[in-house]
């Protein structure tokens, strides 16, 4: 099963390559990744979508947990969670295309950031099922280049407090 | 006043406690041994290669208890000591790794001895430093020193560039660390130490399973307590040997691949394993899926991943041994529980009738060869009331001393379990001896191991270190050929050492004692004539090469399906020819 995994670590060199060791080290898969620093400037957040059965995901929280330059994991499919992605499609688009072209994107609520006239470059935001239907739709018209930003999530702010699952930090789980 | 970064680093270490450095100098590390020469507070004792300093700052680590501390050069400097660095990381040892770096603004560059230090050691230490700026050497070194330490052990590794030791910096340490990533848990859950409670309780088949954690944690009085408390039997895996008195009645001795028939046999129909300290190798559980089958499984380890990581767990416990036995015990005699005892009478009858139907033995014939099992069960009657330190290498010679030579005290036993790295032992053994003078260290060698780090014999005469090395001499990589025997029709494919090189020579030439035997009327002698010698001794002792080693578990296979003795459909291989004519050359043939 597909796991989001939230990942505060300290920002500073070798971090991100302590995590990708760990990964490919025991075999574990990264499906995709991102990282940036947070408002606290000395620390980053990573994002990490990896798979993996139940057993295979707690080994990698613990293990993620017991790297020393990792400050907390949270497993957010243990709760409600918020996804985006962004993706930068450029396509091919000859004359009679080019209509089609926006007419998609506006249906993404995608917008044109870069025009040529022979090509269009879309930004698209959105979960991840929306990005690649995106796509898809896109593809009959000529991709000419791709990029995603892989996703990053945010667990989701309870409403009523009855309501609300606790949030499990697993790094102070005993 | 502002110091060199060399100096702020030796500063360092002597605040730190450190008496002794296991090292070998290059060009980039020239200041730091500079400074160490020019102070007596800190012994520098020169190897002839950097896994020798790394192997003995793990036997240094393994005997005191206390972090080994290794000083290297960058380059091959550093990427010869990534072997003990992994081998540590296996088995847990605290060892700190100071290597020397090409200067800061050449990083990079492919310089002369460059490499990639934290890079290449990243995957195989607990953490990693790169120090960039004097000013944080201090820092640095405490906080290196508090991770190798503390939580679950583990090797650290500190990359000190040529510059940066060379600039002139404040000296701070500081008293304290505080690192927000890193919160080793020592406490175990009271709630789930009740749940143990109560499984122990109702346990009719338990059995203690012991790892090196035990060792490490100083739990040994703890664990006594906690054994006797309940009358449960205690297994130990190869890192726990001495954790736990061998000779006590409760103790069933090594289990595992080559772990008594009654320790195995008692783990695999146990009702409830309560893992002390360990983490459920391959080469303990056997075949996992079918890994005592009927038990319950409470799990104390310091490290959250070693739970949950190869079995099952039914009461998980992330805490110290030591603190989480004490817990334990407490808990244990405020619930009266003499009933439990009475309900485990059946369970030692069991394990007795087990005990007397297969116990560890062996024959020796007064006029055959000599038997690995005789010489080790000899050097134990020799010298079992010196309390001396064991070091073993890694292959037969290692499962016969641990099944023949009984540690009744922790510290005591060195042997490199995970990783299994053949010339581990006479550094590991130095390491010990340099902490401990005035002890009797001894080294159980095979003549394969042994030739991986001989070198270091030089170490052990210029420095006194008058370690006794045994080698059990079967010209075979014995372990490898066992298993051709057993599961490759005897085909010695690239397993036969011949018989070069002679070790009394080889002694000779280290400037060491030399002694030989090579008949059973000749062991005693040689044993004793070793122990009276203040010099580093080899002893080499011709053994039978076609002796294998029993109870043994076939890789995969179950812990209560054990091999006894030489399957009758074993093929032997054809005896190899020496293709050297030595002296014992006629050792190998007439076998």
């Amino acid at each position: 099963m597909e796991h989001i995994i939230s990942v505060l670590v300290e920002n500073k060199f070798g971090v991100l390559s302590r995590v990708a060791n760990l990964f490919s080290g025991r075999g574990y898969n990264i499906e995709s990744l991102s990282v940036a620093p947070t408002l606290d400037p000395s620390m980053s957040m990573m994002t990490i979508v990896t798979r993996g059965d139940d057993k295979i995901i707690e080994q990698i929280v613990k293990q993620l947990n017991k790297l020393i330059d990792i400050i907390k994991v949270v497993d957010l499919n243990e709760t409600e969670f918020v996804e985006r992605e962004t993706a930068l499609i450029k396509i091919h688009t000859r004359q009679e295309d080019r209509a089609e072209a926006l007419r998609i994107a506006d249906i993404f609520r995608g917008k044109v950031v870069d025009s040529t006239p022979t090509t269009y470059t879309i930004e698209v935001t959105g979960d991840v099922r929306k990005v690649e239907a995106c796509i898809d739709l896109l593809q009959p018209l000529g991709i000419k280049e791709l990029v995603r930003t892989g996703r990053v999530a945010i667990a989701r702010e309870p409403v009523r407090q009855a309501a609300a699952q606790p949030r499990r930090v697993l790094k102070e789980e005993k | 006043m502002k110091l060199t970064g060399a100096e702020i680093f030796v500063e360092c270490l002597k605040r730190e406690g450190v008496k002794t450095i296991f090292g070998l100098p290059g060009g980039v590390v020239l200041k730091i041994f500079d400074v160490l020469h020019q102070q007596k507070d800190i012994e520098v004792i020169l190897t002839r290669h950097e896994a020798g300093a790394g192997h003995m700052a793990e036997g240094y680590a393994k005997a005191t208890g206390k972090p080994g501390v290794a000083l290297v050069t960058s380059g091959p400097g550093m990427t010869n000591v990534v072997t003990p660095l992994v081998d540590a990381y296996m088995d847990s040892v605290p060892i700190v790794v100071f290597t020397g770096q090409v200067p800061t603004h050449l990083i990079g560059n492919d310089a002369f001895q460059e490499a990639d230090n934290v890079g290449i050691s990243r995957p195989c230490t607990k953490y990693n430093f790169l120090v960039k700026d004097v000013n944080d050497m201090g820092q640095i070194v405490k906080e290196a020193f508090y991770i190798a330490t503390t939580g679950r052990p583990g090797p650290v590794l500190v990359d000190i560039p040529k510059d940066v030791a060379m600039n002139k910096g404040e000296f701070r340490y500081p008293d304290r660390v505080y690192i927000r990533g890193y919160n080793p848990t020592y406490e175990g859950n009271k709630w789930q130490i009740k749940q143990a409670v109560e499984a122990i309780q109702k346990a009719r088949k338990p059995i203690i399973y012991v790892g090196g954690g035990a060792i490490f944690s100083n739990a040994q009085a703890e664990l006594l307590e906690f054994a006797e408390l309940t009358q449960i039997p205690v297994d130990m895996t190869l890192m726990a040997l001495g954790a736990f008195p061998g000779s006590h009645a409760l103790s069933l001795g090594m289990m595992g691949m080559h772990g008594s028939y009654a320790s195995n046999m008692a783990v695999h129909f146990s009702d409830l394993v309560i893992a002390v300290g360990a983490r459920f190798d391959d080469r303990v559980t056997g075949k996992v899926s079918e890994f005592c089958p009927e038990a319950k499984v409470i799990h104390i380890d310091i490290d959250p991943t070693s739970i949950r990581k190869n079995v099952h767990v039914d009461i998980p416990i992330v805490g110290d041994v030591k603190t989480v036995l004490q817990e334990l015990n407490a808990m244990l005699k405020a619930t009266p529980n003499g009933h439990s005892i009475e309900q485990r009478k059946p369970w030692w009858n069991q394990i007795n009738d087990w005990k007397a139907k297969h116990p560890l033995t062996y024959v020796q014939p007064p006029d055959a060869m000599i038997k690995p099992q005789y010489v080790i069960d000899r050097i134990y009657q020799f010298t079992k009331d010196k309390d001396p330190i064991v070091s073993t290498d890694v292959g037969q010679h290692q499962m016969w001393a641990a099944q023949h030579f009984v540690l009744n005290k922790p510290h005591r036993w060195l042997t490199s379990g995970g990783l299994g790295t053949m010339g581990f032992g006479m550094p590991a053994a130095l390491g010990a001896q340099a902490a401990f003078r005035d002890k009797l260290v001894l080294c159980i060698a095979g003549d394969g191991s042994f030739q991986m780090n001989m070198q270091e014999m030089a170490t052990a005469v210029v420095n006194k270190l008058p370690v006794k090395v045994f080698v059990l001499n079967n010209h075979f990589h014995g372990m490898v050929r066992q298993w051709q025997d057993l599961f490759y029709e005897g085909r010695y494919a690239s397993s036969y050492l011949d018989t070069v090189p002679d070790f009394v020579k080889l002694a000779e030439a280290f400037n060491a004692v030399g002694l030989r035997a090579k008949k059973v009327e000749e062991v005693d002698g040689v044993i004793k004539e070793a122990l009276k010698t203040d010099k580093p001794v080899i002893v080499d002792i011709e053994v039978d090469p076609y002796e294998n080693c029993y109870p043994m578990i076939p890789a995969g296979g179950c812990n209560h399906e054990m091999i006894l003795e030489d399957p009758p459909e074993m093929k032997r291989g054809e005896k190899p020819v020496p293709k050297v004519a030595g002296e014992d050359k006629d050792a190998v043939l007439t076998a």
